[in-house]
């Protein structure tokens, strides 16, 4: 026998939890009268006096900064790198890397129907396609699945190496902007500093104090700093320490953002390393596992998993946080906003062009939020 | 490696002056014996005794700081390779079964010989079915630990220790978490190990257990064995009163 449905319509929900008392009923009304007139401001002027036209007209700027025209074809190409990981991926493993693979190329076939130029309607679709045949080519064969996560490995220097190419005739970083450069700064800062963080939060319990001292002095220190400091820190001292290298800004901002996220992301999986109750660490030893085993296969599966969240939780606060390297001059997403409201042409359109790159951090930061909830659904946490 | 002439030449474990410190605190003080091969001895003795620290040191997962401990030839030191053979020789059950909470019941099992002993997964899983047979309960390999009962949990941590092929197994309280009515279930396994003539030490304060499957009982007193005799000596005729009063507490019960 199955158990009473419960389903009920909006109506009976909406007696239930809001007007259930007559205070309930006071506060839902006053919401909804602020709620209504916030709404009616906002789009009233949205859709009367805010002069959108900022936006299309320099929908390039913000997507790659100041990166040359007649060079465009690299992005793309990486974009194409990534669509293949992508579908392949969504292939091998299916389940939610598919549903992902789909939302990924649900994007390119809406912008495929937005009133772009007619070529970039073309690379649009030319995504999709990508994305679709090596889904079909990925599609059941998981013998595949350690080439495909060395793929994805050797995809960020392969990446880094077509965006930038070789001497005078490729692109030089410091044309690198808009959400591009946002993106990059991310996810280079996300993936490098998440091992670097697992490393550190382990060197922080280890049993020999040398390594012990050095890894929480790390930390501590990385943590007693704004980031804004370490920004100009690294952007100063970086060539004072190492003048025969040329590390370029994008570089040096890349590592300081990397080596400031893993000092938190180290408290974090501490978090979780110890909530690992001894009997764990007790049983895989019994077993015979050495410590890098006992680490890989039993504490950290645990321990990761039970700190999801607050990874997460970082991993947005370092993609908002890139946002600071525009004060340093570099012109991501926040930076190409700031010059385009300081061209003459689009004078006093503060609210449009801020509202706008509020509205991609939000749609970026909101999207890791909802992934790591599906994850943490998919990893079944909290049930075994 | 040391030679120990007082040992007898079959013995799987030698102790000799085995002592252990927990910062000031003197544990085990002068623990001297040993275990042949295919003995079940249980081990018995008031809390905080240092039974259990004592089957720790076996293993490894205390450190003793006096004394020597030789286990089937080879001698625990801090060398890691020793104490990783070693390891591989001795297997484990926990009071609390410690299994793993995110692998399922046959991952569990799976483990160790896939990275320890470094099997192919289908033999290792070949072996895991096998042994969650011989512990009676092969329905539950694909579900997790969380899933099953505690006795069933206990089942399956033993076939967990079983699959390293040890050749001596400790058991630390194995039925002292355990729901009365499921204490049997787990006890007849370890009965069955017994028959199967696996070297045993076993900590518990089932009396009926060691009394019918004991070749031999320790009681342990204040870090100290106090009293090591047959069970038929140790239950009707026990020379020391410590050991009297606490067979006659224990019998009450
Ligand atoms: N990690 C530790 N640090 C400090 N003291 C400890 C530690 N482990 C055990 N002890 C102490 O050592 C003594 C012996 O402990 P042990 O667990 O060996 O006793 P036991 O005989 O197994 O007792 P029980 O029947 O309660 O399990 C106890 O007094 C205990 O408090
Ligand atoms: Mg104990």
């Amino acid at each position: 026998m199955k158990p009473p449905a419960h389903t009920k319509g909006p109506a009976r929900w909406m007696k239930d939890n809001l007007f259930n008392t007559w205070y309930n009923v006071l506060l839902s009304c006053l919401a909804f009268i602020c709620l209504f007139f916030i709404f009616k401001t906002l789009l009233t002027w949205a859709f009367t006096e805010a002069k959108w036209g900022v936006i299309p007209a320099n929908l390039q700027l913000f997507a790659v900064g100041t990166y040359p025209r007649e060079q465009i074809w690299r992005v793309w190409s990486v974009i194409y790198i990534l669509c293949v990981f992508v579908g392949l991926s969504a292939g091998i493993w299916g389940g939610l890397v598919l549903r992902f693979a789909v939302m990924f190329g649900g994007i390119w076939f809406i912008g495929a129907f937005l009133p772009f130029g007619f070529s970039t309607r073309g690379w649009f679709l030319g995504a999709v396609a990508i994305i679709a045949a090596s889904f079909f080519l990925g599609r059941g064969r998981t013998g595949l699945r350690p080439w495909i996560l060395g793929g994805w490995l050797l995809s960020f220097p392969l990446i880094m190496i077509v965006l930038r190419g070789f001497g005078e005739s490729g692109v030089h970083t410091s044309n690198w902007g808009g959400l591009l450069l946002t993106l990059i700064l991310a996810v280079v800062g996300i993936v490098v500093s998440f091992p670097l963080g697992v490393f550190l939060a382990l060197c922080r319990q280890s049993n020999l104090p040398a390594i012990r001292w050095v890894s929480t002095a790390y930390i501590e220190m990385v943590r007693g700093v704004p980031l804004i400091t370490i920004l100009f820190m690294g952007n100063i001292l970086i060539p004072i320490f190492m003048p025969g290298l040329d590390i370029n800004q994008v570089l040096r901002m890349e590592l300081a953002i990397t080596f400031f996220s893993a000092a938190y992301m180290a408290e974090n999986v501490r978090g979780g390393l110890q909530g690992i109750p001894r009997g764990q660490h007790e049983a895989a030893q019994a077993i015979g596992l050495n410590y890098v085993q006992t680490m890989l296969f039993i504490v950290l599966p645990q321990a990761l998993r039970s700190v999801i969240p607050a990874i997460v939780g970082q991993f947005i606060a370092l993609f908002k946080d890139t946002s600071l390297v525009a004060i340093i001059g570099l012109i991501d997403l926040l930076g190409v906003a700031r010059s385009v409201i300081a061209n003459r042409d689009w004078f006093g359109l503060q609210a449009e062009v801020y509202l706008f790159a509020a509205i991609i951090y939000f749609v970026f930061s909101y999207s890791m939020s909802y992934g790591s909830q599906e994850i943490e659904t998919a990893l079944g946490v909290g049930e075994h | 490696m040391a030679e120990h002439e007082n040992a007898p030449n079959d013995s799987i474990i030698v102790c000799e002056d085995v002592h252990k410190w927990f910062d000031d605190f003197h544990v085990l003080k002068g623990i001297t014996t040993s275990f042949e091969k295919g003995e079940r001895a249980v081990i018995c003795g008031p809390s905080g005794s240092g039974k259990s620290t004592f089957i720790r040191t076996l293993n490894r997962l205390e450190e003793h700081q006096r004394g020597t401990i030789v286990i089937d030839g080879v001698e625990l030191s801090d060398d890691l390779r020793n104490i990783n053979l070693i390891r591989q020789e001795v297997g484990m059950v926990f009071q609390q079964f410690n299994l793993f909470p995110h692998l399922t019941n046959l991952q569990n099992i799976t483990l160790g010989p896939i990275r320890v002993r470094k099997m192919t997964k289908s033999e290792a899983e070949e072996i895991a079915l096998s042994l969650l047979e011989r512990v009676d309960i092969a329905d539950q390999a694909y579900k997790y630990p969380s899933e099953i009962s505690g006795g069933q949990q206990q089942r399956v941590a033993i076939a967990r220790a079983l699959a390293m092929e040890p050749k001596i197994m400790l058991f630390d309280e194995p039925t002292s978490a355990l729901d009365p009515e499921m204490i049997t279930e787990v006890l007849d396994v370890m009965r069955e190990l017994a028959r199967s003539g696996m070297t045993m030490l076993v900590v518990t304060h089932e009396m009926g257990f060691a009394r019918e499957v004991a070749d031999r009982i320790l009681f342990f007193d204040e870090g100290a064995i106090v009293e090591d005799a047959a069970p038929a000596d140790f239950f009707d005729n026990p020379q020391h009163e410590r050991t009297k009063l606490f067979i006659s507490q224990t019998l009450q019960h």
